[in-house]
């Protein structure tokens, strides 16, 4: 017996601990194949020829495996019809690198001023912008749509132009406002870290003679790598997976739309194409899951320090 | 016409300026910002680092809520007063009726399912041998997009006449016990449910991230002390775990109903709101996006705020004492 302690347990106790682990672990194993099997199932489909798919359930490749790479390269490189998702996976490039390099460089300098700069109304400041955190970005999508389109009019003066970008320019919209919506989630992460410096780190540079630019370069950016990193994939994940943003400020046009609007119309247009649906499915999971389990530590960290951006 | 590197090729120059001028700005306002006037220097100093973000948020956020709320007031074209109008046809018209019904729906079973499937995963692996690969198992959801869980789950709800090779795991388990196949996503209220699922197919793994934390920080000795008194498991879960773990298990609760109350996507990839699947989110989608009523759209966005807010109070109050705690 494994427990420590010497005390007596009778057998019906022992025989209760023993099935209430043997029962624990089938519940484990049930959930487990609950969570994976249809990922797997999938996975396995996208390799299938079209015919088999169509016909037979994803188990009979046990019995009968045929392995094609062809979904993949129709769904890739195909006509436009087939998806031609190569296309689209650059475009979600496009429009992630971005949105989330400007999201943690502002947030950045933005949580440094809030947590280390001496100016009146900080603190409201603060509080303003973490409560920015719980306004639904379904607020903010019709007008800031007829910013970009119409721009900005106050009492009949025009503040801001129309923003008539073409081709590969309209990433431009898409890039701000997926930078706007990741903001506050941002700004309120790096504050945390930021502002759990110690103190005596910036009175020493001060000391030094060294003005806040340098202090934020030299002394702050280095520490703060690990929060950089956490913010960072969060809305890397969060700008590639998103649909909706990308649905009003790029859906629609093929030159800037991404990976999943193009896979939730042809889910809609041809739901039945099984080869294209999964093989496609999988072109758009692959970049997130490797982002996921090459840097699985600081996910973790991030969910764990911060809530969840909506 | 195939694909062709050509074709892409401006776009990643686009990619490329946009990202480099960005370091340019940053790089420049850095060095700028050391050398001004002394007079002030805080103010300009402050505004210099904060001034791109209180910007950004002004304009694509706070006035276009504010600007929101206001059209919630007018006509489809935005042009004309209604008054109260579009928030008495939220409550009146049927469609919508059955709108608000499935958000309710959602909000009450996807955050309850989702962190009671991840409480008691978390503890079942909980030091075994195989925890960090049984976690990556449950929380491997959490990096697809909610466009690539509705693909997913589609082709396991996918249907087949009676007489053909059922292709969808979920009919063939259906066959298997004698059934007969369904069209699930048609048949409602079941086909509601069936998209919940998902949502909580996703959102479990960061519940059990979380509580797993959570089960972690409790003291060892209280467990000790309880198992030397001899308490069996579920004793000890019912009187030791749950009450650790509960401010947590709060904060996690109110996050996915938070979550759960603006999804879009799944419904959208699934259904697209067809078969009275749609919710809030997805109606104000396509009232504001889809048939130009942006008066109903954006009394729709105005709900789903008015909604989110006592959710966001509790968990601020509870998140407060989670620190008090830990403190």
């Amino acid at each position: 017996m494994s427990d420590p302690t010497p005390r007596p347990t009778s057998a019906a106790a022992r025989v209760r601990r023993r099935l209430s682990g043997r029962v624990g672990s089938a519940v484990a194993i049930v959930i487990a194949l609950l969570w994976t099997m249809p990922t797997f199932g999938l996975l396995i489909s996208s390799f299938r020829p079209e015919q088999q798919i169509k016909t037979t359930g994803w188990w009979t490749f046990f019995t009968d495996p045929q392995v094609t790479l062809q979904n993949y390269a129709d769904v890739l490189f195909g006509t436009s019809s087939q998806g031609q998702l190569a296309s689209y996976f650059i475009n979600s490039i496009v429009i992630s690198l971005p949105s989330t390099v400007f999201v943690v460089g502002i947030a950045a300098l933005a949580a440094y001023a809030l947590a280390w700069m001496d100016f009146p109304g900080r603190d409201w400041l603060f509080l303003g912008i973490f409560a920015l955190q719980i306004v639904p970005l379904q607020m903010a999508l019709v007008p800031l749509l007829s910013i970009f389109s119409q721009g900005l009019v106050v009492g009949g003066v025009q503040v801001l132009p129309a923003w008539e970008f073409q081709g590969a320019l309209e990433f431009t919209n898409v890039w701000v406002a997926h930078t706007i919506f990741g903001l506050p989630l941002g700004i309120f992460l790096l504050h945390n870290f930021i502002s759990a410096l110690p103190r005596s780190l910036f009175e020493a540079a001060r000391v030094d003679g060294a003005g806040h630019g340098v202090i934020f370069r030299r002394v702050v950016t280095p520490l703060i790598v690990p929060a950089l990193v956490s913010l960072g994939i969060f809305q890397f994940l969060w700008v590639w997976n998103d649909l909706l943003v990308a649905l009003i400020f790029a859906g629609g046009n093929a030159d800037v739309a991404p990976l999943t609007v193009r896979l939730a119309e042809m889910a809609g247009t041809r739901g039945n194409e099984w080869q294209r649906l999964t093989a496609g499915a999988f072109v758009s999971i692959v970049v997130p899951l490797l982002v996921f389990f090459s840097l699985q530590r600081y996910f973790v960290r991030g969910l764990l320090a911060g809530s969840v951006k909506g | 016409m195939g694909f062709s590197i050509l074709d892409e090729l401006p776009k990643l120059l686009w990619l490329v300026i946009g990202l480099a001028a960005f370091a340019g700005v940053i790089g420049l306002l850095l060095l700028v910002v050391d050398r001004g006037p002394r007079a002030r220097r805080d103010w300009w100093q402050a505004a210099f680092f904060l001034g791109p973000a209180v910007l950004l948020l002004l304009l694509g956020l706070v006035y276009p809520a504010l600007r929101t709320a206001w059209l919630s007031f007018f006509d489809g074209s935005g042009e004309t007063w209604s008054g109260l109008d579009n928030y008495v046809w939220l409550f009146t018209q049927p469609e919508i009726l059955i709108v608000l019904r499935n958000t309710l729906l959602w909000v009450v079973l996807a955050p309850v399912l989702a962190t009671a499937t991840g409480l008691v995963y978390a503890i079942l692996v909980d030091r075994s041998r195989f925890e960090s690969v049984a976690k990556s198992l449950l929380f491997m959801p959490m990096a697809i997009s909610f466009v690539g869980a509705g693909i997913i789950w589609r082709f396991v709800y996918a249907y087949r006449p009676a007489e053909a090779d059922q292709i969808g795991l979920l009919n063939r388990v259906v066959v298997a016990f004698g059934g007969e196949p369904q069209q699930w996503l048609l048949n409602q209220p079941l086909n509601t449910l069936l998209l919940i699922v998902v949502l909580i197919w996703v959102q479990a793994g960061f519940a059990m991230v979380v509580l797993s934390a959570a089960i972690k920080a409790i003291p060892s000795e209280i467990v000790e002390a309880a198992r030397i008194d001899g308490a069996n498991a579920w004793q000890l879960f019912r009187s030791v775990t749950l009450p650790s773990v509960w401010p947590t298990l709060t904060v996690v609760l109110i996050t996915i109903s938070v979550q759960t109350l603006k999804v879009f996507d799944i419904v959208r990839t699934m259904t697209g709101g067809q078969f009275d699947t749609s919710v809030i989110a997805n109606e104000m989608y396509n009232q504001a996006f889809r048939y130009g009523e942006l008066g109903q759209g954006s009394a729709l966005a105005v709900f789903l705020f008015a909604l989110v807010i006592p959710l966001v109070i509790v968990q601020m109050r509870t998140n407060r004492r989670v620190r008090e705690q830990q403190a």
